[in-house]
């Protein structure tokens, strides 16, 4: 489970496309101390409104639930598909009692919700210290209400999860449970990532003008309906923050395709033929059909262009998005990157990426908060991407700053979203020029 | 376990954050893993802070549990106090670090630090928010109050008092505030200090300089008020001046134990609202029924201001904290009613459903509650979103604090009479059927699915909407005539006819029925 692990198991999977790269890796500051990044729990706000027919039982504090309210905003008001059940005094004080409290609580929750086909026991930090045993409660839970609901578990705890990783210790839970694909079948492409419904539509009507029969997505909208996976899925990562369900993935047979993610015309056009190269499609088709939508991006981009071109920009570790967008940013728009801190570097997933960065470009992994904020005090960027609890603050001292959050919950994937992305970024900036108060 | 998805409160280490956050010079080192610095967003997105909190998260992960999480720790509190300097820094564990057991208290105290170290239990599986605040502010004028500092003889001098209880994240705190201070200056009273918002450490060793203390929040002021009175002798004025009449006995008390003439503050023409209230334009607001849910302080003046300022019913009464659940229980018999003490929102919903009435007043929660249920409402306590701490001045103690509560309160209403109008034009043929709500804060019922009978179809005429889902036994023609009751007193005339029919043992309600239920319900 630890990200060191992690990486480790993905360094031997990296394709030798840039012997030179690896040969010598570019050097990446490491840091440990206070980290402000939100805990993966928090991953269940989009996940939930794309697998509809789930619902997210954290297994946690007080404290759990009031993040996912807080971090949920007005969306806690309208019938949510996820809820904590609050450990008290009395469950911390035996192991058995918090299981039977837990068979309770489910039950009355399946009685009062029958729509839930699919219940994630999702597990914090509290649990996880406890060493509350949800996998057992889930296979017990699932024994039981097989086959109207399927129970799974995964860890959204702070102490093991950094935001997005909720979404990739959720996806890796549903990898087991995917339906085997025939070890004859013909080869399929699977994406994998959690897409705004109107991107992945996009992605799945370009792959089907090339021609690629059958595409998969996981998360599936409906969490009962998974694709299938085996020895010929070929999947293609949509987001950066992977690296487990990537794993187990590639436990079922599959086998990854190395791509650019898709941002920006030069992602997304890398992305899409890299798949497309995979499933043996003519080059000069795939380029027919990618050419409206790059068209569409470049010229987009073209009026977003002058107001970044030269900016000088910062990313505080949020997401794991931070390094393909600072790369977009960089290639696309002519930005200056002066810091890319990441809260995990996938060296395998990022590769290609990591290798458009110029050499004076400082990459940072993890986060001691003091020094970095010292450090952006001292680079003043033109804008700093963070979090939250820190973006008012670096206002208050000066600093334009764009909200990490919001890269998460918009469509940003793809060329007709190209520019929209480009906006996020300009937006800031052009609001720090007209305000004259 | 308790199922949970809205909570009324957070943990209480949050609690003791809107304590380290009000004051100044102080900082608070957090035992806690990754991801609780959520709490740091509260701060600067709903208050709008341009500073951090001043707390360190010690950040521990899983590869740190059983082996040096202490000295994370301890890290963590050498660096932030030689970082930031404080006079002094609190401690403590949230609710994963409470279950590892490293001792915040323990570990700092052998640490020699240079401030200081005021260590706190808040034990995150049994109690909340407020719970934790209150005990923050109480342990921190325990340790650093100094004892040898006592009030001076009087003669010849100004009263002195100390104001405690604003915080940060306090509904409506900051403006509060300003009027308190508005009416201690007329009274010639001067401030020693304020706390916890605003003061440093330094200033809360000299808390005992004072001739009394002011509680303003009992839930956060009063554990250390109570300590106060024991130790230095100073008596406490718990009037919480929300409201013209509660502003008046505030300052009949302060003027009482300050030795001051109370005439120039309580002839203080800056009240607007018992005029407002008197006029002819305020009479439909006579007997208007009005279901109150919030924190004890804020609810229990809502009551009083309800009942005694503006001739309102009140049909609900409730709070989300057990610990002031007394003070509700009090207020909810001087109403007639039972109180509602309870920290799960769907009680409170089904309650406000139950009593259907015709204005809500509480937190966030229960202005979703009264949006879905299309029954106005308005905004008396925290739980709160970002629109609730204003940019403008918005209190809701002293006089100015009464106008802004007369507006807050009885705008939604007038907007659900603009809104009834434009309800019943829109059956007529001029207005189209399809004519929204004209502004958020009142909303239309849910649109029910319109049939159109053969006459009205031949007219080009839009019929009125029948019967609602699940209405049993009411004729067409009594289901029409209740349509044109205004909405937001619709739902009590169905619940009470069909009571009525229920009793009088009338299998069918027909015109005849409504009527004589009209009748019987008469005020």
């Amino acid at each position: 489970m630890s990200p060191l692990a992690i990486l480790d198991g993905c360094a031997t999977e990296r394709a030798p496309a840039t012997p030179a790269a690896s040969e010598q890796p570019r050097p990446v500051l490491r840091e440990r101390g206070q980290r402000e990044v939100f805990c993966g729990l928090t991953g269940i706000i989009w996940l939930h409104r794309k697998m509809q027919d789930a619902f997210f039982l954290v297994v946690g504090s007080r404290t759990c639930a009031h993040l996912l309210q807080s971090a949920a905003g007005v969306m806690i008001f309208a019938e949510p598909r996820f809820a904590t059940a609050i450990m008290e005094e009395r469950d911390l004080a035996g192991m058995v009692d918090a299981q039977d409290e837990l068979d309770r609580v489910v039950t009355r929750l399946l009685e009062r919700r029958p729509d839930i086909r699919t219940l994630f026991l999702v597990g914090s930090c509290p649990s996880e210290v406890i060493k509350l045993d949800l996998a057992k409660a889930a296979q017990r839970l699932g024994a039981q209400y097989m086959p109207r609901v399927r129970i799974l578990n995964y860890s959204g705890s702070g102490i093991e999860t950094t935001f997005t990783q909720g979404e990739d210790a959720c996806l890796a839970a549903l990898v087991p449970v995917m339906p085997a694909l025939a070890a004859d079948a013909p080869k399929e492409l699977l994406i994998v990532g959690s897409l705004p419904d109107i991107v992945e539509d996009q992605f799945l009507r370009l792959f089907a003008e090339m021609g690629i029969a059958k595409v998969g997505c996981l998360p599936s909208r409906n969490a009962r309906e998974l694709p299938s996976v085996g020895a010929n899925t070929r999947y293609l990562l949509a987001q950066p923050f992977l690296g487990d369900t990537a794993m187990a993935l590639e436990g079922r047979g599959a086998r990854r395709i190395e791509a650019l993610f898709p941002f920006g015309v030069e992602g997304t056009s890398d992305w899409l033929r890299s798949a497309a190269r995979e499933f043996g499609i003519d080059a000069a088709l795939v380029e027919k059909i990618i050419a409206p939508g790059r068209e569409r991006a470049r010229i987009a981009l073209s009026k977003l262009r002058p107001q970044l071109e030269g900016k000088r920009i910062t990313f505080l570790p949020d997401s794991q998005l931070e390094v393909p967008l600072a790369r977009y940013l960089q290639d696309e728009l002519g930005m200056e990157l002066v810091e890319v801190g990441t809260p995990y570097l996938h060296r395998a997933h990022l590769a290609r990426e990591l290798d458009r960065f110029g050499p004076q470009v400082r990459v940072s992994e993890g986060q001691h908060l003091e020094r970095q904020l010292d450090r952006v005090r001292a680079d003043r960027p033109d804008i700093t991407v963070c979090g939250l609890g820190l973006a008012n603050p670096l206002e208050g001292e000066g600093l334009t700053t764009k909200w990490a959050i919001e890269l998460v919950f918009s469509p940003i994937h793809g060329f007709d979203q190209a520019a929209d992305l480009a906006e996020l970024f300009a937006r800031p900036l052009r609001r720090r020029d007209m305000l004259e108060v | 376990m308790q199922l949970a998805v809205w909570t009324y409160e957070g943990p209480p280490h949050v609690g003791a954050m809107r304590v380290a956050t009000a004051m100044e010079k102080l900082h608070y080192v957090l035992h806690a893993p990754q991801g609780d610095t959520y709490a740091d967003l509260l701060f600067t997105m709903i208050e709008r802070r341009a500073k951090r909190p001043p707390v360190t998260y010690t950040t521990f992960e899983a590869r740190d549990l059983g082996k040096d999480t202490a000295q994370i720790f301890q890290d963590a509190a050498r660096e932030a106090v030689a970082r930031f300097n404080p006079q002094a820094i609190i401690v403590g564990a949230s609710c994963t670090a409470e279950l590892i057991q490293d001792d915040p208290a323990g570990l700092s105290e052998a640490m020699g630090l240079p401030c200081p170290v005021i260590p706190l239990e808040l034990p995150s599986y049994q109690r909340k928010e407020n719970w934790g605040a209150s005990e923050t502010f109480y342990q921190i004028v325990r340790n650093l109050a100094d004892k040898s500092v006592l009030r001076a003889p009087r003669e010849g001098r100004p009263a002195r008092v100390n104001i405690l209880g604003p915080t940060a994240l306090g509904f409506r705190h900051r403006d509060d505030l300003v009027e308190i201070r508005k009416i201690l200056a007329l009274l010639g009273v001067e401030v020693n200090l304020v706390a916890p918002l605003g003061a440093t450490p330094q200033d809360i060793t000299q808390i005992g300089a004072a001739d009394f203390n002011i509680v303003l929040y009992p839930e956060i002021a009063d554990e250390a008020a109570r300590w106060l009175e024991k130790t230095f002798d100073q008596p406490t004025v718990r009037t919480v001046p929300i409201g013209v009449g509660a502003t008046r006995s505030f300052i009949a008390d302060v003027a009482e134990l300050a030795g001051a003439d109370p005439t120039p503050a309580l002839g203080d023409t800056s009240s607007r609202m018992p005029w407002w209230s008197r006029s002819v334009d305020s009479t439909y607001l006579t007997s208007k029924r009005v279901f109150i849910f919030g924190d004890a302080t804020h609810a229990v003046a809502a009551a009083r201001i309800a009942r005694e300022e503006l001739g309102f019913e009140v049909c609900g009464l409730g709070c989300y904290a057990r610990e002031f659940a007394r003070e509700v229980r009090a207020e909810a018999a001087r109403c007639g009613i039972e109180a509602l003490i309870t920290d799960d929102h769907l009680a409170v919903e089904d309650a406000i459903a139950a009593a259907a009435p015709e204005l809500v007043l509480g937190t966030q929660m229960e202005r979703h509650i009264a949006k879905r249920l299309g029954i106005p409402c308005a905004v008396i306590s925290a739980p709160v979103h970002v629109q609730d701490f204003p940019a403008r001045h918005s209190p809701q103690m002293g006089f100015e604090g009464a106008n802004v509560i007369f507006d807050t309160w009885v705008h939604p209403l007038v907007m659900g009479l603009e809104e009834h109008l434009l309800t019943m034009f829109r059956d007529d043929f001029e207005f189209s059927d399809e004519a929204g709500a004209s502004h958020h804060a009142a909303h239309s019922p849910r649109r029910a699915s319109v049939q159109a009978d053969a006459e009205t179809q031949v007219a080009d005429i839009p019929a009125p909407a029948l019967a609602e889902a699940g209405a049993t036994g009411w004729t067409d023609e009594a289901e029409r005539e209740l349509k044109k009751i205004p909405f937001f007193v619709r739902g009590k005339a169905r619940r009470n006819t069909e009571a009525f029919a229920a009793a009088d043992g009338r299998a069918q309600i027909d015109l005849e029925t409504l009527y004589d239920a009209k009748a019987h319900y008469a005020r």
